[in-house]
């Protein structure tokens, strides 16, 4: 898939730093103990929590998914039509995560199959977390 | 002092406030609609500024109200579509020069502020009070009714526009680049279009109630037929075509199961209403339209995308508000227009709201059934988004219009239309209006 490059910032950094060194990290508030994704600048629960940043098994299931025909990003419009699915942390099935699913013919997802992340390059140099059917 | 945005106090989003203080205090009287179109041409006339001015003079002479007697002004100011001014374009300096400009050069053309309607309204000479609820005429609904009933304005114009621009919308700005930020890349690397978080929320319901996409199509029909009875409407001026149960069916997909036709075509349009305190609104041109209670939901999803079990308990609590300070109960409503652009989420909002006594996962065997305007059980009589174009508007017109006797028709005949609920747009995430004809 020809994804576009990605341009870390102050927010995302850490787990764009995390993805070149092939782990999954996300944002965890420390006094609510409560994992959140995408990263955000103060815990939404508490709202003034300390944030960490937590390193994840890298397994989670297919919650659902749909396929794109018709995509606004230009360099995928090429690779149509292909998976987008969601796919749900073990640590927290409440943390999704999106993923083209490598491999996997379009419209032939198996929702409910575990998978395991894995770690694509971008055009830019930017590793990305994808993820594979596990065995 | 520029206009801001209301206060989050003017939102009433939590349960348990009980019954709304200003209800039936606050009436809607006057509708003033722009024509649509496609896109703009470029043209002075067809600007988003021109069309905003024209609704709310219609809207002021529809209600027999002097632009004098105005006090209040209420509007959203975002007005895209999803298209943007290209950063590579000239702008149409013909067009902005030949009106009064704001330091904007964009405003009338891709966005719209008080300040600029102001200037170019001089007829508006007592406004004292202007405030933005964005982003749709749901949110600006909200503010303009607490507005109303807190005394901040007794007369006030409320107004929503769109702009359209050519080409492919949310095709250019980051979406063409090599490289996008990182924050905003955990969302959109994945290039899923913008009807993906809602096809994935009725992939989830049709895996957990067994029900399939096809079971949409007397949904999209009926709204199509109600739309292409709303003169003011994009389908009904530009291309007055009946939507088929193949058409439907077999239209190419946009992210599966969404296709082409469950999501709404983008139009350029201005609406805008009169609104007043009951006392003033009684000796308008039009039967006054009494707000009952005004509701918003404020949730968030926890990750990326709404998951089904979110989607229900946030409709759940959005029926309970609205009912709640309305002091009615699902029984009361004589017909629904709750948001339905993206269609596949119409069935969530109906569903909380328990009309007819439907349950989760039981929307779509409803819809099998007469939900026609002239049966017992209207669905969206307005035809909504899919039967009129991407306002955000026709719902709220049509339930105006409905109990004020001028929908024409369109006028619900299977039920007495006395009171109604409409707003949205999204499950989580909207603003609901409950209207009456009479105001207790």
């Amino acid at each position: 898939m020809s994804k576009q490059g990605v341009n870390p910032d102050e927010l995302s950094q850490p787990f764009w730093d995390a993805a070149n060194n092939n782990k999954l990290m996300i944002q965890n508030c420390i006094t609510c103990d409560r994992l959140q994704h995408p990263p955000e600048s103060e815990c939404r629960d508490c709202e003034n929590g300390e944030l960490e940043w937590k390193e994840m098994s890298g397994k989670g299931k297919i919650y659902n998914y749909v396929v794109v025909y018709d995509c606004p990003v230009r360099m995928l419009q090429e690779d149509q039509p292909f998976n987008v699915a969601v796919v749900m942390l073990d640590e927290d099935p409440g943390i999704q995560m999106y993923s083209h699913l490598p491999g996997v013919p379009a419209d032939e997802v198996p929702v409910g199959a575990n998978v395991e992340v894995i770690f694509e390059k971008l055009p830019n140099g930017q590793n990305v977390p994808e993820w594979k059917i596990s065995n | 002092m520029a206009t801001e945005n209301a206060p989050q106090s003017m939102y009433r989003s939590e349960e348990g406030l009980g019954i709304w203080e200003h209800r039936g205090k606050v009436a809607a009287v006057g509708i003033g609609h722009s024509p649509t179109e496609r896109r703009w041409d470029g043209s002075r006339d067809t600007s988003v500024g021109a069309l905003s001015i024209l609704a709310l003079r219609k809207a002021m002479e529809d209600a027999g109200v002097t632009p004098d007697q105005v006090d209040g002004l209420v509007i959203t100011p975002v007005t895209t579509t999803g298209a943007f001014w290209p950063e590579e374009d000239p702008l149409p300096w013909d067009v902005i020069k030949s009106y009064n400009q704001t330091d904007d050069p964009l405003d009338g053309i891709a966005k719209l502020s008080a300040e600029w309607l102001l200037k170019n309204m001089p007829e508006l000479t007592n406004v004292k009070y202007t405030q933005y609820g964005p982003t749709c005429m749901s949110n600006a609904l909200n503010v303009a009714s607490q507005a109303v009933g807190d005394g901040l304005t007794n007369v006030c114009l409320v107004l929503k526009a769109w702009h359209n621009l050519p080409g492919r919308y949310y095709q250019s700005g980051p979406n063409a680049h090599d490289a996008i930020q990182g924050t905003s890349a955990i969302r959109t690397l994945w290039g899923a279009p913008a009807c993906s978080g809602t096809a994935l929320q009725f992939a989830e319901y049709c895996r957990k109630y067994g029900k399939t996409h096809d079971m949409m199509a007397p949904f999209m029909i009926n709204s199509r037929r109600n739309g292409l009875m709303m003169p003011e409407g994009y389908w009904y001026q530009h291309r007055p075509e009946e939507l088929t149960a193949e058409d439907y069916e077999y239209a190419r997909w946009i992210a599966k199961p969404a296709n082409l036709f469950d999501n709404d075509i983008p139009i350029m349009m201005a609406g805008a209403y009169l609104f007043a305190t009951s006392e003033r609104a009684k000796d308008m041109k039009q039967k006054p339209v009494y707000i009952l209670n005004h509701a918003s939901s404020e949730a968030i999803p926890r990750s990326l995308t709404p998951s089904l079990d979110e989607v229900e308990a946030e409709t759940a609590s959005t029926a309970r508000k609205i009912y709640e300070g309305a002091g009615i109960t699902a029984a009361d409503l004589s017909f629904e227009n709750m948001y339905d652009g993206f269609p596949q989420f119409h069935q969530f909002h109906i569903e909380g709201l328990g009309y007819r006594g439907i349950k989760f996962g039981e929307a779509l065997d409803f819809y099998q059934t007469d939900i026609s305007i002239e049966g017992p059980n209207p669905v969206s009589p307005s035809g909504g988004n899919i039967g009129a174009g991407r306002s955000r508007v026709w719902l709220h017109t049509d339930s105006i219009q409905q109990i004020q006797g001028r929908a024409g028709a369109r006028a619900v005949t299977g039920v007495k239309p006395e009171i109604a609920v409409s707003g949205g747009p999204m499950p989580l995430g909207g603003n609901y209006t409950v209207w009456s004809a009479t105001p207790d």
